[in-house]
């Protein structure tokens, strides 16, 4: 190969302040080894181009730049300009080239370099690759991805247009399916799950956890595009989270062992369609729901998740439900007021002292 | 160039077609049989016809929400059609499109995007894949004179021109984007100007001229199939209804409207035929009445065809 593969956190990603056995979801006994999130994303995209001639990538620098944040870097080398084709930038027809590439048979798999952009390409994303099956009774379907990395909290202060979670814009589409892994072993699963879906698929990869360092098996797998994940089995209190803010959960679940708190925590790595079943069963069982979400409060994930909570477990409630959220406000730039934009581990375990009071 | 007169005849039997189709429509609206809207091709039958009988099955065409004309030029049925604006489960779309969504696949096609300029970076993507599987195959979006403002419409030239890509980006000139004059709204007389600053060609060509569509957009097409790019093409045309059917129309005068009309396709294609000699008048009578019946049986059709089932409201939301 041409180039070495470029670590995150060599682009200048900051090291993860979380310790990698946090989350571990590889049996013993099973081959695997050590990727990060970003290297998890690549093997798959690598994996899916050779398994499938009909898989190819397109967004603005993914060739020899490999990318905003260095995922495609390599690829270009190995499958070339064709395949991975480097865009002008033109938010709304990159997202639409791959909708229409998909309507032909292709499994494009587009990169926008930030979610924040991506209302560039909201009308071909929501009104047309979203909405082709249904208006056309059936005579299309839209095999597509569309990669966007999202979130903030990365030390890095990116400011108001390139740090913001924004699942629920997509998430309220019916027609879409909206992915957000947490680990490198979620995010290769999901994105091969993404590629052999036959629907248009948001993929949102949060840029702090590049970096982040998890085991990934060596064996072909695929994780199911329909389901919550439960990273941590507890009695007292679930937690509700996705993306970055699982491994607050965790960290949370953790540092609460010593007080006797037995916290459950529920990945939502699917945020749409949504696993409603998976969250209500936990709660019934625990009695107290805490969710974590990196979004802006107001109309955010906490608040779907929050009436599946309601809908499925009311009479089991022993305490209101807490949300733990991102600011309502577009996030500014200077640490000072940077800071307190998104939850940490201590707000989690704030709340879950709140609801085991 | 030699077009036969089997071409020439069923470009005829097309635009008659279209007229009688869009004629029905506006009259089952108005008596309140077509639910929403409906946008009337009518007076631009030259254009689409002139550029799908430039197509083969296979290549696909983008429509709009004026694209009853579009799918029929590019052979769909009248039944099918009919039913479908209807919101019929016999429909091309099962009921689920209606008119500003009607699309007939089997005949080729993207679909029709009712967003102004939407179907563009479709039929990009779509030639994006011809190119990649070395196929000749062509993609053609349709838009207004008022797409040509959209960013869709600017993207989506570059991208196939940087990338040499089969497509024909066809452009019918009607003169409005609903109430406002392409005058207004653009400050270029001619639209296939535009097409320079792509770097590719443009094209002007009298839309109500079936022929000199025809001819015009084949050598579009068999360039873009050549692999040597795309092209943009206008078609110089006009909408002789409004907006939508029964749109008041307050932005231009009658008068306006029937200059206009004065360049009917239909009549100056049939004189044209007659002339030539190449056709009989029987000929051209015959597929008029011909025509006619079909429709009557399309509405018959139509009306008789069930809605779709309540239970399957949910179907066709996921593959």
């Amino acid at each position: 190969m041409a180039k070495k593969e470029i670590d995150a956190t060599s682009l200048g990603a900051v090291a993860a302040a979380m310790p990698s056995d946090l989350i571990v979801q590889v049996q013993e006994g099973v081959p695997a080894r050590e990727l990060s999130y970003q290297e998890a994303i690549r093997e798959a995209l690598r994996e899916e181009m050779l398994r499938d001639e009909s898989v190819f990538l397109l967004g603005e620098d993914i060739g020899v730049h490999g990318g905003a944040f260095g995922v495609t870097r390599t690829l270009f080398d190995q499958f070339g300009p064709d395949r991975v084709r480097n865009t002008p930038i033109s938010e709304n027809t990159i997202a639409g080239a791959a909708a229409g590439a998909a309507l032909v048979g292709m499994r494009p798999v587009a990169e926008l370099m930030f979610v924040d952009f991506s209302g560039l390409a909201m009308d071909q994303i929501c009104n047309q690759a979203a909405k082709l099956r249904l208006m056309t009774g059936g005579q299309c379907k839209v095999p597509m991805v569309v990669r966007m990395p999202q979130g903030g909290g990365a030390g890095k202060s990116t400011a108001a247009q390139h740090s913001q979670s924004l699942e629920v814009w997509y998430a309220h589409i019916p027609g879409l399916k909206v992915v957000h892994p947490s680990t490198p072993y979620d995010a290769k699963g999901l994105m091969k799950a993404a590629i052999r879906d036959d629907n248009p698929v948001i993929f949102l990869e949060h840029k702090f956890l590049y970096s982040f360092r998890g085991l990934v098996p060596e064996e072909d797998y695929v994780l199911p595009l329909s389901k919550c994940d439960i990273k941590r089995e507890g009695s007292d209190v679930t937690v509700v989270a996705s993306g970055y803010m699982v491994w607050h959960a965790m960290m949370a679940a953790r540092m609460l062992v010593d007080e006797g708190i037995s916290v459950e925590v529920i990945d939502v790595h699917t945020i749409s369609p949504l696993d409603e079943d998976t969250i209500g069963e936990s709660v019934r069982k625990t009695g107290r729901a805490v969710l974590v979400a990196e979004a802006c409060r107001s109309y955010g994930p906490t608040g779907e998740w929050g009436m599946v909570v309601i809908e499925q477990a009311f009479d089991y409630l022993q305490a209101p439900i807490v949300r733990v959220t991102g600011r309502n406000s577009p996030v500014p730039f200077a640490d000072s007021i940077e800071n307190g934009q998104w939850p940490d581990t201590s707000d989690v375990i704030s709340a879950i002292h709140t609801v085991m009071e | 160039m030699e077009i036969s007169k089997e071409t020439l005849l069923e470009m005829y039997r097309r635009m008659v077609r279209i007229r009688e189709f869009e004629l029905a429509s506006i009259d089952l609206f108005k008596r309140g049989q077509v639910k929403g809207a409906v946008h009337p091709y009518i007076g631009q039958e030259a254009s689409g016809v002139g550029i799908c009988m430039a197509l083969r099955q296979d290549d696909l065409i983008a429509g709009t929400h004026r694209s009853h004309g579009h799918n029929i030029a590019k052979g769909a049925r009248s039944d099918r059609m009919m039913a479908e604006i209807l919101g019929k489960e016999t429909g091309y779309c099962k009921g689920r499109g209606g008119s500003m969504h009607i699309a007939a696949f089997e005949t080729g096609s993207l679909g029709a995007l009712a967003v102004v300029g939407s179907g563009i970076p479709l039929a990009v993507g779509a030639a994006l894949a011809f190119k990649m599987r070395g196929e000749d195959r062509v993609a053609v979006p349709f838009t207004g004179d008022a797409g040509s403002n959209t960013g869709n419409w600017h993207e989506g030239l570059n991208m196939a021109s940087i990338w040499d890509l089969p497509v024909v980006f066809a452009l019918e000139n009607n003169h409005y984007g609903v109430s406002t004059n392409i005058a207004y709204s653009t400050n270029v007389d001619d639209l296939s100007a535009r097409a320079q600053s792509y770097g590719i060609p443009g094209v002007r060509v009298d839309g109500f001229d079936v022929v000199a569509v025809y001819e015009a957009a084949t050598e579009a097409v068999e360039r873009a199939r050549r692999g040597e790019g795309p092209t943009l093409l206008v078609t110089e045309a006009y909408r002789f209804e409004g907006h939508y059917a029964g749109e008041p129309e307050v932005y231009r005068e009658r008068s306006e409207v029937d200059e206009w009309r004065k360049k009917d396709p239909i009549p100056h294609f049939r004189g044209e035929l007659i002339k030539s000699e190449a056709v009989g008048q029987a000929e051209l009578d015959a597929i008029d009445a011909e025509i006619k019946q079909e429709m009557v049986e399309a509405v018959q059709f139509a009306q008789e065809s069930p809605q779709p089932d309540p239970s399957t409201a949910l179907d066709y939301i996921y593959a």
